[in-house]
């Protein structure tokens, strides 16, 4: 054979770090021939997603705004996918802990405390926890596969938002539109730079970036979960609980998904909505992957994510390109970085007439 | 036997060589098959025979050399080639599909379409025929270890083969199973089918076989008549250095026994598993007792009870010094003094891809102490590994390295270590040198009677009878989830273990007092 | 209310709405009996419907635009193929990224096809019998697909069990080591597979755009992608029970509007949960019974082939 892919004795540690940006290099190469294709200059293309929208101190903002609940699902997930459980249902969980934590305002919002915020805030945790402890318990009681499980209760959240919009959490001084009140400023994330929509949200974000990384590196728990993942066996030779750390990362996830979803609606979105994010539970899985499930590769990814969002949008305002390009563009770094990992655990070796070069 | 035909040897190889990156597989090897011949392959583990076998099969191609196939030069390009030469193979693991029948296995061996229900007579018809009856209908998970064995001779046979390939056939098999396969492969040998018997057991090949090509280090040593050897110049022809048997103190002082197991039986969760029945036996601090058994046989349930990976609501079966430890968990069990060593390195044993730093973690936590305040402490955990590789001379370019990057032996020896290194009062140790070479046997095999020696109470469960004569002090055999009374290791002959593996007399309970003759 | 007027309305859309399921899952059973677990059904049915669509809007051949579709769905499973078949990634993660690639790159094909209006997939008249009362439209009134997705199912079943060809599909799915090593080409076979399970997504996607409602939207599978592969581990791999469990997921479905129009006074939202928790509970009722489930799934489902001799 001409081309062979040979596995290398041990994963190679470099490869861990190059594979992510060789995906990148290899989607912005496609993308120019995307827009080519549908007759926009590349360059201009490039420059109106990568650049423009991060030109300002506005834009910079932006950037981690959009990244906030990129970050806290993605950090959520990563646990999870560690320990090999998929969690694929964080959209549904954001939305539960939006609808948590919004709720709590709608039947407190005449009340004007320091304590309304935290409150909310610990209930889209709560939220979210308890609706990835659904998929947690159905598969360690039942077995049952927690992608399915997860991703049906995806929709249920969406349908019970919407039902809940339209009925209970209707503003009655909304002109029947299917919204809430407007939260009020006990329940709104504080800015942290006027003039911008940055809010507190984000130091939640990092907050959590920390605290997981050092439960991942430094602690029993982050221990057994990266050996469940990689070894059941191993795990139940070491003592280490299977059910256990199954609960322990869904949970988890759930509760930063449910966190990421009370700060939308508690910060940029300001209400609760039919929908209240564009995906961000289902594009933090990207963002997990694409940070290689590291805390710090996590932030690198969201902050990225969340500029093709905002290049999506300054591109069809300047040059009217479709706002699916977003969705195409997040897909194919997803399939790029998984074909570069072959790297990670492979290599290539060319036959030459015989000899083996590599 | 006869050179009839053509008066060319059946099968002739010349210069095979096959590289991988980093390993000299097969150097140059030359090999000569006549018709009707039972022909060794001899080497120990590691020394190129699969390779070679692959080739001539034509799983893999040879970088050089040339095969040669009743004396014409020929190409085997891959098995559907090697099957319509005549070439059977029967691998060491089957290459059977355990949800579906015999019949849909053969099929599936067998090239083009087949009219089942014919092929299920056929099957019947040339199975009891050669005295390896089998049930066209049964589906292969149902069938014990010998009679899946028996699926891929068959297979085999019904292909009319001129040379018959077996790789370590009698590693499952009891001694009388073996003795029944043997007579299968006279019959075959006298009706002109070549057979090239890959094999380390010196005892079977001297037996057996007409002629042995010994393989080490993936050069090719030499041709000889085994008959006319010894086992010691054929193990000295393997290995190429004098064999140094194992120290070992045989009346060694027996302190009062640690690890009791009474009563135990178990369900099994597994559809595929089996049911422990009963089993009783006892180990005392300073002894060795070797438990023999063909795979599945419970041996897998049995281990679980006593690792801790499979927890009793009744857990007075099970007591250390005296005190019932069923329902602790792994844990538990290791905070007050029990180690274990699984079958499996790689995935059971150890997590393949993290480095022997967290692989020395996994088990040696509490023992070692090697968590601060609720943090790992990386430093210590670090110098544990290192003292680990030190101690039990494990080749590795480091411990940060993943222990996927370790050979089998080295690797073996780490796991080991790391468990010894833990002073337990009892260990549990299972198949320690499968898959081992020879030398880090050796070390291994040290390491236990040493172990023994300093008091710990050592249970050995393994497949290798010449392992277990080797080291324990007592030996049990376990059949069909029930174990045999534990006997001296002088008070019983190969051929009375060779029984109980079979599963007929010898079933340990608590009240027998009188073992079974 | 007249006795049994809605009876005939009710099993034609029942019909309809089963119809795509089916494709999608009988797709997806054969890659999946072959030992690959291919979770981007959502996005292979996305892009098939929207491939369709196109096709039909521009050319007006409904042929066409089936074959467009089941084209388009084959492609989408070719990328899978290269990743997890021969540059061994992950099958999870790979299933998770078609998904996501197939409904942007849909959503960017179909936005300028938004809201155009196309006739549906025509109806046929089978011996002419289809103006028979009740059983005249259910049997012999329905368009080519319905009748193809029945063919399938028995055509499936035939070639499982009764070929050679099936026999050896489902040994790759056994055990891929196994069969490597009697000779058999395990990639060759699995991409076979995969490529098949892409076409029957990507004419089941054809199906909804075309004949079920007869549009195209933005991510209009709503999910049915997923609940075909829990439609899989329902049948315990058994085309036959595929196509049960098919109707009875298209009559939850379809519950939804029918009983609005019965009178009954739930809100939409809930009645549209349905088909999802229907889903979970089916899951988890047959996952309980693991030993079940590990005796039917193939054994090596989800499993890297790795072909280091």
């Amino acid at each position: 054979m001409l081309l062979k892919i040979v596995k290398r004795p041990e994963p190679a540690r470099a490869m861990v770090y190059v594979t992510p940006i060789l995906a990148l290099a290899l989607t912005v190469l496609t993308g120019m021939s995307l827009f080519t294709f549908l007759g926009v200059d590349p360059v201009e293309a490039l420059q109106n997603f990568f650049i423009l929208p991060i030109n300002d101190q506005y834009g910079l903002t932006e950037l981690f705004v959009k990244a906030t609940p990129l970050i806290l699902c993605a950090i959520g997930l990563s646990v999870g996918f560690r320990a090999n459980v998929w969690n694929i249902g964080a959209e549904g969980q954001l939305t539960i802990g939006a609808i948590f934590g919004g709720g709590l305002f709608v039947y407190f919002h005449d009340v004007d405390s320091i304590l309304l915020l935290p409150a909310m805030v610990l209930m889209g945790a709560v939220g979210g926890a308890l609706w990835a402890a659904i998929p947690a318990y159905l598969k360690t009681r039942f077995n049952a596969n927690e992608i399915l499980t997860s991703l049906m209760l995806v929709y249920v959240a969406t349908l019970l938002l919407s039902l809940l919009v339209h009925g209970p959490f209707r503003d009655p001084d909304g002109y029947n539109f299917p919204e809430s009140r407007i939260f009020s400023d006990s329940a709104t994330m504080p800015i942290l730079l006027e003039g911008t929509r940055l809010h507190f949200g984000t130091i939640i974000a990092f907050l959590a970036v920390i605290t997981t990384w050092i439960m991942l590196a430094k602690t029993l728990v982050g221990f057994q979960i990266k050996v469940i993942g990689a070894a059941p066996k191993a795990g139940a030779y070491a003592g280490f609980s299977q059910k256990k750390i199954v609960w322990f990362s869904l949970l988890f996830g759930g509760a930063m998904a449910g966190l990421a979803g009370v700060s939308e609606v508690a910060g940029p979105v300001g209400q609760l909505l039919p929908s209240i994010s564009p995906g961000y539970g289902f594009t933090a899985i990207i963002v997990a992957f694409l940070g290689r499930l590291h805390p710090v590769g996590i932030i690198f990814a969201g902050l990225l994510m969340a500029l093709t969002y905002l290049g999506g949008e300054t591109a069809q305002i300047n040059l009217g390109m479709p706002v699916a390009v977003t969705g195409v563009f997040q897909g194919m770094v997803l399939f790029y970085l998984l074909a570069c990992d072959v790297l990670v655990n492979y290599r290539f070796q060319l036959n030459f007439f015989g000899k083996a070069t590599s | 036997m006869s050179t009839k035909d053509t008066g060319h040897p059946r099968l002739e190889l010349k210069g095979i060589t096959k590289a991988y990156p980093g390993v000299l597989a097969n150097d140059n090897i030359n090999l000569k098959i006549l018709p009707g011949e039972i022909h060794a392959l001899l080497g120990e583990n590691g020394a190129g025979k699969s390779t070679l076998v692959k080739a001539i099969y034509g799983v893999l191609k040879a970088d050089s050399g040339q095969i040669f196939w009743n004396g014409s030069p020929t190409k085997i390009a891959s098995p559907h080639a090697a099957r319509n030469l005549g070439i059977g193979m029967i691998f060491q693991h089957f290459s059977l599909f355990e949800a579906m029948t015999v019949t849909e296995n053969i099929a599936l061996g067998m090239p083009g379409r087949q009219n089942m229900s014919a092929l299920a007579k056929r099957i019947t018809e040339v199975s009891e025929n050669y005295g390896l009856p089998l049930h066209p209908d049964r589906q292969v998970h149902t069938l014990s270890v010998g009679e899946k064995q028996r699926i891929e001779i068959v297979r085999c046979l019904l292909q009319d083969p001129k040379l018959l390939i077996m790789d370590e056939p009698t590693s499952v098999l009891t001694p009388q199973e073996a003795d029944k396969m043997f007579e299968t492969l006279r019959r075959l040998s006298d009706e002109g089918v070549s057979i090239l018997y890959i094999s380390h057991k010196l005892d079977e090949i001297k037996a057996l076989c007409h002629k042995a090509t010994i393989l080490r280090g993936g050069r090719y040593i030499s041709e000889c008549d085994p008959t006319k050897e010894t086992a010691k110049s054929l193990a000295e022809m393997m290995i190429g250095t004098d064999l140094t048997t194992p120290r070992h103190q045989d009346d060694s002082k027996r302190g009062p026994v640690r690890l009791k197991v009474h009563n135990l039986s178990t369900d099994s969760t597994d559809q595929f598993g089996v049911d422990l029945n009963l089993i009783n036996f006892d180990v005392r601090s300073g002894e060795i007792l070797g438990i023999a058994g063909v795979a599945g046989n419970g041996q897998v349930e049995l281990l679980e009870a006593l690792s801790g990976e499979a927890l009793s609501n009744a857990p007075e079966h099970v007591l250390l010094e005296g005190h019932p430890i069923g329902n602790l968990g792994p844990v538990d069990r290791r905070k007050i003094g029990v180690a274990f060593v699984p079958e499996d390195r790689l995935g059971h044993g150890s997590v393949p891809e993290m480095s022997l730093i967290d692989n020395a973690f996994l088990s040696a936590y509490n023992t070692k102490q090697l968590l601060g305040g609720g943090l790992i402490n990386h430093s210590k955990t670090k110098k544990f590994a290192e003292e680990i590789v030190a101690k039990f001379d494990v080749r590795t370019a480091g411990v940060s390295h993943a222990a996927s990057s370790l050979s089998g032996g080295n690797l073996q020896k780490f796991i080991v270590g790391r468990e010894m290194m833990q002073d337990p009062k009892l260990i549990i140790i299972a198949h320690p040198t499968w898959g081992v070479d020879a030398g880090a046997a050796a070390s291994i095999h040290q390491a236990i009677i040493d172990l023994a020696e300093k008091g710990a109470a050592v249970l050995v469960v393994s497949q290798d009878l010449d392992e277990l004569f080797a080291i324990s002090n007592r030996i049990a055999v376990i059949a069909e989830g029930r174990l045999s009374v534990s006997r001296d290791i002088h008070e019983i002959t190969i051929e009375q273990i060779g029984l109980l593996m079979g599963g007929t007399t010898g079933i340990a309970s608590e009240k027998e007092a009188q073992s079974v003759a | 209310m007249n006795g049994f007027e809605w009876v005939v309305p009710v099993i034609l859309t029942v019909i309809t709405a089963a119809t795509p399921l089916t494709f999608a899952a009988i797709g997806e059973l054969i890659t999946e009996k072959s030992g690959v677990l291919n979770l981007g059904v959502e996005g292979m049915m996305l892009a098939g419907a929207v491939a369709a669509f196109v096709t039909a809007t521009v050319t007006g051949n409904y042929i066409f635009a089936v074959a467009a579709g089941a084209f388009a769905g084959m492609f989408m499973a070719f990328l899978f193929g290269i990743l997890t078949l021969s540059l061994m990634a992950n099958q999870v993660a790979t299933g998770l990224a078609l998904t996501l690639f197939g409904i942007g790159i849909s959503a960017l094909i179909g936005q300028d096809f938004v809201g155009v209006p196309v006739a549906s997939l025509a109806k046929l008249n089978i011996a002419g019998l289809s103006d028979l009362p009740i059983i005249g439209p259910i049997l012999f009134g329905q368009d080519a697909l319905v009748y193809l997705s029945f063919v399938l199912v028995f055509a499936t079943s035939w070639f499982l069990y009764k070929t050679k060809g099936g026999l050896i599909l489902r040994a790759v799915g056994d055990s891929h080591d196994a069969a490597h090593s009697i000779g058999y080409s395990v990639l060759g076979i699995r991409y076979l597979a995969v490529l098949f399970g892409g076409a029957m997504s990507g004419i089941g996607g054809a199906y909804l755009s075309l004949a079920y409602t007869p549009m195209w939207a933005e991510n209009m599978t709503a999910g049915r992608g997923w609940i075909a592969l829990a439609l899989i581990v329902f049948a315990t791999w058994k085309p036959g029970l595929v196509l049960v469990g098919a109707y009875m997921f298209g009559g939850i479905t379809i519950l939804q509007l029918h009983a609005q129009a019965a009178g009954l006074e739930l809100p939409s939202q809930v009645l549209s949960m349905l088909p999802y928790v229907a889903t979970i509970v089916v899951l988890v009722f047959i996952s309980k019974d693991e030993s079940r489930i590990r005796k039917h799934a193939p054994a090596c489902l989800g499993k890297i082939f790795h072909p280091a001799a």
